[in-house]
């Protein structure tokens, strides 16, 4: 039988605020363990939440950038459920009324078209502590430092029907998080962590099949390969007879498999109510109007216009916009290139990103800046070194050598144009390829690349190819 | 000393009669001899008092004293007080110290008033009669083994003891009004919204608020004059400027409108308290005030409604009691679920315990909709009520409770009873108004407490109609046999 699967993703971005979302504490990671948690987020008796409004500003952003209703009035509230990490027993969250709702994402696809995959709704939430299960001999540790660092969920539409297409969502809120600057979208640290509902059906059902969710996954790699072996295993369930159950799964990456957590049967009933400690939250059209004002030129935006101005394909223009970061740096290497747009954009998805990959370095983190870069374009673009001779300068620039034409000046590394100095190389290498002139003339044409080759050698790289293979062709028929 | 009001007080302590040092020995004295009978305070904080005091002296002496510089007067044992225990009545928190100051506590602290210690309540403010504290039942100054009310009954035991010349209380439900009506003293639970509730803990999120409970209108000002007032900390806190409540005290009631509810003069009001409340009626009509008989209509919905919300919001409120990070925790828990399981088993009492599952119950799936939702539905038909009755009248008058104070005991046995003494106190909470209680008569030598209801941040008014009352009437002056 031919399935089909569903997937739908709740992702949890941590919104970049210096303090927490219901208290003054900071949100800085990685301090020592509760270091960074006051009374509010320890839930000691009588203290009460105060709304970082920053979160509401962040909130309202994504929802404008995402082309959903910002709700003018959204309530928080209580998802009661008892566990050490969670310190009042309930999670201030938002249910019936929250933030955002209704929006839409486009991602690209393999095929090369579009798809668009809806957003139900994304809310504002605290998050929890952490529980340590180690070096506490038997014993549960609690670090409440992360505790009440505000999240924004963002819930997906069950519309994408691959881990590829999952994945290709993923990546894109998580660029637009970053270019919105309210995520850092630090995946290590957990400021950017997804939860998948899957489930599969026979093609052209109707009716969608019974939901698995899939806990804890931290990295794009993670989402497709846990998707895949979730896939297979209720497909496999299926095929053997037997039923999915709805229940929560937790991804182990060690093992490349997936485990029930928890059934439906043992799911909490969270008793959400309004949480009285906090006012509705309440957005006026000047605000919203303030914050549209406010927002960046966003992906989609900017990659229309990498088309449009730079004259770039679509495949670049989606990669060069991956990354807010990225597209500024590509921005600036066009510029200081000179108007060799086009070159800028294969340089910069070739070359540097192939280095950046080897050294596994950030593109914030280039030792060669787009000025540098641009610079060398120019030098390719007036003919003063070849592509080739380009690389060998690259990589000098990587290495702290200077700028493109320091470079070029202190290696000599300019390229030969002089028609007569070139004609002079070939004569001598013609007078000193007796037998594979010969054999070239008898119709091994092969060979022309030969003679290319030694006039290369002889000038270092430095004689204009174009020249070259001119010049030889016209003597080569002499 | 003990039976002076604390505008009396302020004045003799201004006047050098006497310092702030005697002052509080004084009542440190008075709490030490006639307190091991009341149980009035769980926590007496002595040395910190006079400590205190010397240092209000100081200012007394300097010429920097407010009106409460070196007033000794108790905290209901909800408020939290850094450095000194703050059990909320339960075993639950018997060991809680907290690390901070309730907003109320700071203003108190600000204003010099002196805390002479911590008084008795109800577990986490959940009782009408002060019977479920685990620190034991309070009496009432007034009779040997009658209930002083709750679940601010230390706070009105003490004050009607003249144990304290003022305290503080909370209301959810009645907890101000009730008590200081079974006690014969005055006690005014502001507009929600007015008091800071920061670090007063939450029995009722959206029902709670802070207010006094002194021997007179003039006192109560005084002290609401420096409970009120906007604190950032408190979301659901709102940011009006407070009025200066003592200036229009003695302002005339010619012509002020009074609404008399039918619904609040029926079945279960016992027949001498409702006599005594008419009496007090007819005192205001030779005031000056007109009587307007009024309806709200949807009263016999406030308790089912009251029953629904407060122990929902409890259950969650209560939620953060887990013995993992404060408070009582079992003995060598095997695991989490025994943790809890035992921490709470052991730490809440029956009360409380009754309570949450009923709200937990209310809230489930399923049962949101037919319990919670309406009773937020039937909140709205209160506030309209009360809406359309201040169309037509200044205040509202009733008896704050159906009966006089009752036996220790007697009700315990049967909640719905118990939960019936405060069916004239919880609408008003339900929609937030302010609410009063004034000693208004006696019925068989027990006090009964005349409740006057006011329009949202109407204080000051409620404030000043109960002072004209005690201008001619003495009930407030009466003091218990036993504690002259």
């Amino acid at each position: 039988m031919e399935w089909e699967t569903v997937i739908g993703l709740e992702i949890h971005a941590q919104l970049a605020t210096r303090s927490k979302i219901f208290s003054a504490a900071p949100t800085a990671y990685g301090a020592e363990p509760n270091t960074q948690a006051c009374a509010v987020d320890l839930g000691l008796p009588g203290v009460l939440p105060v709304l970082n409004k920053e979160v509401v500003r962040m909130a309202a952003k994504f929802g404008l950038a995402i082309g959903a209703n910002v709700s003018r009035r959204s309530v928080f509230a209580r998802k009661n459920y008892f566990y050490p990490d969670l310190p009042k027993g309930y999670q201030i969250s938002q249910f019936e009324l929250p933030i955002v709702e209704g929006g839409h994402i486009e991602i690209e696809l393999e095929n090369g078209e579009t798809k668009t995959i809806g957003v139900t709704r994304a809310h504002l939430e605290e998050d929890a502590g952490k529980s340590l299960h180690e070096d506490f001999h038997g014993m549960t540790g609690i670090d409440l430092n992360r505790a009440g660092t505000p999240l924004l969920e963002i819930v997906s539409e069950p519309e994408m029907n691959s881990a590829e297409e999952a994945v290709a969502y993923m990546k894109k809120i998580h660029s637009l998080v970053q270019y919105l600057e309210i995520c850092d979208g630090n995946m290590q640290e957990g400021s950017f962590r997804c939860d998948a509902n899957v489930s599969v059906r026979p093609k052209g059902q109707k009716e969608l099949g019974t939901r698995a969710e899939l806990k804890n996954i931290n990295s794009f790699r993670f989402v497709e390969k846990a998707i895949n072996i979730e896939i297979e295993r209720q497909i496999d369930v299926i095929e053997d007879g037997g039923k999915v159950m709805q229940e929560t799964r937790l991804y182990d990456s060690d093992r490349n498999e997936t485990r029930s957590m928890r059934s439906k049967e043992e799911a909490n009933d969270y008793r959400y109510f309004p949480d009285p400690d906090l006012l509705p939250v309440e957005m006026d059209d000047s605000f919203i109007e303030e914050v549209r004002k406010s927002l960046p030129e966003l992906p989609a935006q900017k990659k229309q216009r990498f088309i449009s101005d730079f004259g770039l394909g679509a495949y670049d223009a989606d990669v060069l916009t991956s990354s807010r970061e990225l597209a500024d740096y590509y921005e600036a290497v066009a510029t200081a290139s000179g108007g060799q747009s086009k070159l800028a954009a294969n340089w910069v998805t070739g070359e540097l990103t192939a280095m950046l990959n080897k050294e596994n370095k950030e593109i914030t983190e280039s030792p060669v800046s787009p000025e540098m870069l641009g610079g060398l374009l120019q030098r390719i673009a007036d003919n003063t070194i070849s592509g080739k001779i380009a690389k060998t300068i690259f990589e000098a620039m990587w290495n702290g050598e200077g700028d493109a034409d320091s470079i070029i000046e202190k290696k000599g590394l300019k390229q030969i144009t002089d028609t007569g100095a070139i004609e002079k190389i070939i004569d001598d290498i013609l007078a000193n390829s007796p037998s594979q002139l010969e054999e070239y003339r008898a119709g091994k044409e092969k060979l022309f690349g030969y003679f290319v080759g030694q006039a290369m050698k002889a000038t270092k790289g430095k004689a204009n190819p174009a020249q070259v293979n001119q010049i030889l062709k016209s003597k080569l028929k002499g | 000393m003990h039976t002076k009001t604390i505008v009396d007080l302020s004045s003799g302590l201004k006047e050098g009669a006497f310092s702030s040092e005697e002052l509080v020995q004084h009542f440190l004295k008075r709490i030490d001899q006639l307190d091991p009978d009341l149980n009035s305070f769980i926590t007496v904080t002595g040395e910190q008092a006079l400590a205190a005091a010397h240092e209000a002296d100081q200012k007394i002496k300097a010429g920097g004293a407010g009106p409460l510089t070196g007033i000794p007067f108790a905290h209901k044992d909800i408020f939290c007080t850094k450095g000194v225990r703050t059990s909320c009545g339960s075993r639950m928190l018997d060991n809680f110290i907290a690390p901070y100051n309730a907003g109320v506590t700071e203003k108190m602290q600000q204003a010099g008033a002196i805390m002479l210690g911590k008084t008795n309540m109800d577990e986490f403010a959940m009782g009408s009669s002060n019977e479920t504290s685990y620190y034991g039942p309070v009496k009432n100054p007034w009779g040997d083994n009658l209930v002083p009310g709750g679940s601010s009954g230390g706070s009105a035991s003490a004050v009607a003891a003249r144990l304290s010349p003022a305290s503080t209380g909370t209301d959810t439900g009645g907890s101000i009004r009730q008590p200081a009506a079974l006690c014969g003293i005055t006690g005014i639970k502001p507009t929600y919204g007015r008091v800071s509730r920061y670090g007063m803990i939450a029995f009722a999120s959206s029902l709670d608020q802070g207010g006094p409970m002194a021997r007179t209108a003039e006192d109560a000002a005084l002290v609401l004059q420096t409970m009120a007032g906007f604190d950032e900390r408190d979301s659901t806190c709102v940011d009006q400027p407070v009025p200066d409540y003592t200036a229009s005290l003695n302002d005339s009631i010619q012509g002020l409108k009074i609404g008399l509810p039918k619904e609040y003069f029926g079945e279960g009001l016992d027949a001498n308290v409702a006599r005594t409340i008419d009496e007090a009626i007819a005192e205001y009509r030779k005031l000056g005030a007109e009587v307007v008989d009024i309806s709200l209509p949807n009263s016999k919905l406030a308790a089912p409604a009251y029953y629904v919300v407060a122990p929902a919001e409890c259950s969650s409120n209560l939620s953060r009691m887990d013995g993992v990070r404060f408070g009582h925790r079992c003995k060598d828990p095997v695991d989490l679920e025994d943790l809890y399981k035992r921490s709470r088993g052991e730490g809440f009492g029956e009360e409380v315990k009754r309570r949450i599952l009923i709200g937990a119950y209310a809230l489930s799936a399923g049962y949101y909709d037919a319990y919670y939702l309406k009773a937020q539905q039937i909140r709205r038909l209160i506030s309209d009520d009360f809406k359309k009755a201040f169309e037509q009248v200044d205040v509202i008058m009733s008896p704050t409770a159906p009966t006089t104070a009752f036996g220790l005991g007697e009700k315990t046995k049967d909640p719905i009873t118990m939960y019936l003494s405060d069916i004239y106190t919880i609408a008003v909470n339900l929609a937030g108004l302010p609410g009063m209680s004034v000693p208004a008569g006696f019925v068989n030598e027990l006090p009964v407490g005349l409740q006057i209801i006011g329009n949202y941040f109407d204080e000051a008014r409620l404030l000043n109609v109960a002072h004209q009352y005690q201008q001619v009437t003495d009930w407030h002056t009466r003091i218990p046999k036993g504690f002259e």
